[in-house]
């Protein structure tokens, strides 16, 4: 078996723009199932609105394309019925942080068994650029045409703060880290979160001066930096450099949780 | 028995073993109940962050082939129907209860009213047929819900049942049946493409877990469940075949009861104020007065209207400014008189009474 044995190869060609981040992030989901050796039969992906929320519709596997935010309480309502389903959940910045914000919290307090795979492209895509919840400060948008005033959400720190027991921040330079990270998180019992950062070249990169995808996801690189360092450079009250991305474990503990298999 | 107690129980016996709700008066002791019995049962309860999350949980447990339940009143029922829309277009087998309230908005949580009756309806965007049901008694509330178990399973759609405050709060005597109808989910036959309908325009149900595959999604899709949501033609049928295959059972699933079809006087009642009815029935025998008693109100069933040949008057009393009245008005050129009533409380017998002029 191989990851591209989980692709539903009669839907292909996807929608996804050329040079768009999130297929990196299917393909490492899909490696690290494939690790793991979950049966087809016996792994549901459930899914919302936007770009991420694509992802599901070309996976063989049962599936569910739901609306728009509310992906964790489908997915709720799947694994506490059937606790021996491994349950996926595609998202992304502006399905889980915006619309459905109040779900992601307490799918965290509830520390339900499920693996939450948020691809963060800072934008609203499928609508066309559109600014999210996790659009950086002065960045520009069709909706923050003189750059947003409005201060971004850090998902990996909300996610901890509400519950959940594995939390891990990889982007789509970092397929190796992500991917395991993403295997990790299948393997604790409990909600994890993984947010992977992607360029979106057709509505963010080109309105923020990223003439090429490689030069955002240069920017994406090079803005990144280990945990264990953002941390050591905190405790020291050193600079930490603007718009740093934080990337790594952020947390894998053992709250109890929901919905685990007996 | 509690009306509401009686709409759980029947909702156990039915084999419901989901139930994602949030709280809401007057509904609540229908969750309440359930957070006790289901885990008994090896059922599951779940008490969601609000109803948005409780619809979406129960159609998510219902695609692992359980029967599921939320129920709700009105403020939690607007909050839910977007969800319900995708349970209508990705054929969605489930329950929902709405406990009415009076509204809009907060209104009266305590106080009974029937102002959901066309949110039911019409409440989601797009074009689709549902059920919904309407008990007037404790009883009601246990039957009814067995039977909308039943015909979501068989029309692979939500169905509503929709009772009231009063209904809801009401305690009554009931004959609890030792077994009660059970129809089983059609299951999908190995190689037949999962949203291929059979000839009942009604597909066979792929189960999660049970190796179809399938991909379910909201948006217009084929009979592979692949999203294809540009093609005109496609779009059409989808949703004519939606509409139609609750639509062209609405004669063999009408449930209603006709008393005096004979007489030209004859009033017709959904919910609590047929008892208002049937006490004006009781109290005046030497006057031929009629009752049509609609337990289905969706799809209407309009072919009901001719039992009454010679009606003469048809009377609507309803607890909403005449939502039904008006739907029933464009089935018949016999007049309608519709009187509605706010404020929570039932018609008085005697204002009926006094509306036909009988003297007390």
């Amino acid at each position: 078996m191989s990851y591209e044995d989980w692709y539903r190869q009669d839907r292909l060609p996807h929608i996804y723009c050329a040079g768009c981040g999130n297929g990196t992030i299917i393909n490492c989901t899909l490696e690290a199932i494939d690790e793991m050796g979950w049966k087809k039969e016996e792994t549901v992906f459930v899914s919302g609105i936007g770009c991420s929320s694509r992802a599901p519709g070309y996976i063989v596997t049962d599936s569910l394309h739901t609306t728009h935010g509310r992906a964790l309480p489908f997915a709720t309502g799947v694994k506490m019925s059937r606790p021996e389903f491994h349950v996926v959940v595609f998202t992304g910045d502006g399905d889980l942080a915006a619309i459905g914000g109040n779900h992601f919290i307490h799918a965290c307090r509830r520390n339900i068994d499920l693996t939450v795979v948020c691809m963060n492209n800072q934008i609203y895509g499928m609508t066309g650029g559109q600014g999210s919840p996790t659009t950086p400060l002065g960045a520009l948008s069709t909706t923050t045409p003189f750059g947003s005033a409005e201060p971004a959400f850090d998902l990996c720190e909300l996610a901890i703060a509400a519950g959940a027991n594995y939390v891990s921040r990889w982007t789509s330079y970092h397929v190796k880290e992500l991917t395991k990270a993403v295997k990790k998180g299948m393997e604790t019992p409990g909600l994890s979160f993984i947010e992977a950062m992607v360029q979106c070249p057709t509505n963010y990169g080109r309105r923020n001066k990223f003439k090429q995808v490689l030069d955002q996801v240069e920017y994406i690189r090079s803005h990144s930096m280990m945990r264990q360092k953002y941390l050591q450079l905190m405790e020291q009250g050193g600079a930490v450099p603007d718009n740093t991305i934080v990337v790594g474990e952020f947390i894998n503990r053992a709250r109890p949780a929901m919905g685990v298999p007996r | 028995m509690q009306g509401n107690i009686a709409c759980a129980e029947g909702a156990l016996a039915a084999g419901c073993r989901f139930f994602g709700g949030y709280p809401i008066t007057p509904s609540t002791e229908i969750a309440e109940h359930m957070a006790v019995k289901l885990p008994k049962l090896s059922g599951t309860f779940i008490q969601m962050e609000d109803e948005i999350a409780s619809m979406a949980s129960i159609i998510g447990a219902s695609w692992t082939g359980k029967r599921a339940m939320t129920a709700t009143s009105g403020p939690g029922f607007s909050l839910m129907m977007e969800n319900i829309g995708f349970a209508v277009m990705t054929e969605t087998p489930c329950v929902v209860v709405n406990i009415q309230r009076g509204g809009p908005s907060t209104g009266q949580p305590t106080m009974a009213a029937a102002g959901d009756m066309m949110q039911c309806r019409f409440g989601s965007h797009g074009d689709y047929s549902v059920i919904a049901l309407c008990p007037s008694s404790v009883q009601e509330m246990y039957e009814l819900t067995v039977k909308a178990f039943n015909l979501a399973d068989r029309f692979r759609v939500p169905v509503f049942l929709m009772a009231d405050e009063i209904i809801g709060h009401m305690r009554e005597r009931i004959i609890v049946p030792d077994t009660v109808e059970h129809h089983e989910r059609k299951s999908l036959q190995p190689g037949v493409l999962p949203f291929h309908p059979d000839d009942d325009q009604v597909p066979g149900f792929p189960e999660f877990g049970k190796g179809f595959g399938v991909h379910v999604t909201g948006l217009t899709h084929d009979e592979r469940g692949y999203p294809c949501a540009t093609n005109p033609k496609l779009h059409e049928q989808l949703v004519m075949r939606l509409y139609n295959k609750v639509e062209q059972a609405r004669k063999e699933i009408a449930d209603y009861e006709v008393t005096n079809p004979d007489a030209e006087l004859v009033f017709v009642t959904y919910g609590s104020p047929a008892r208002s009815v049937e006490q004006v029935l009781h109290d005046t025998p030497g006057k031929k007065i009629g009752h049509l008693r609609l337990k289905m109100v969706w799809p209407f069933p309009e072919h009901a209207i001719r039992e009454f040949h010679d009606a003469a008057r048809f009377i609507i009393p309803e607890l909403n400014l005449g939502q039904i009245a008006r739907e029933f008005d464009r089935h018949t050129s016999v007049p309608v008189v519709s009187v509605p009533k706010l404020g929570g409380e039932l018609h008085l017998p005697s204002e009926l009474k006094k509306l036909i002029g009988v003297n007390e």
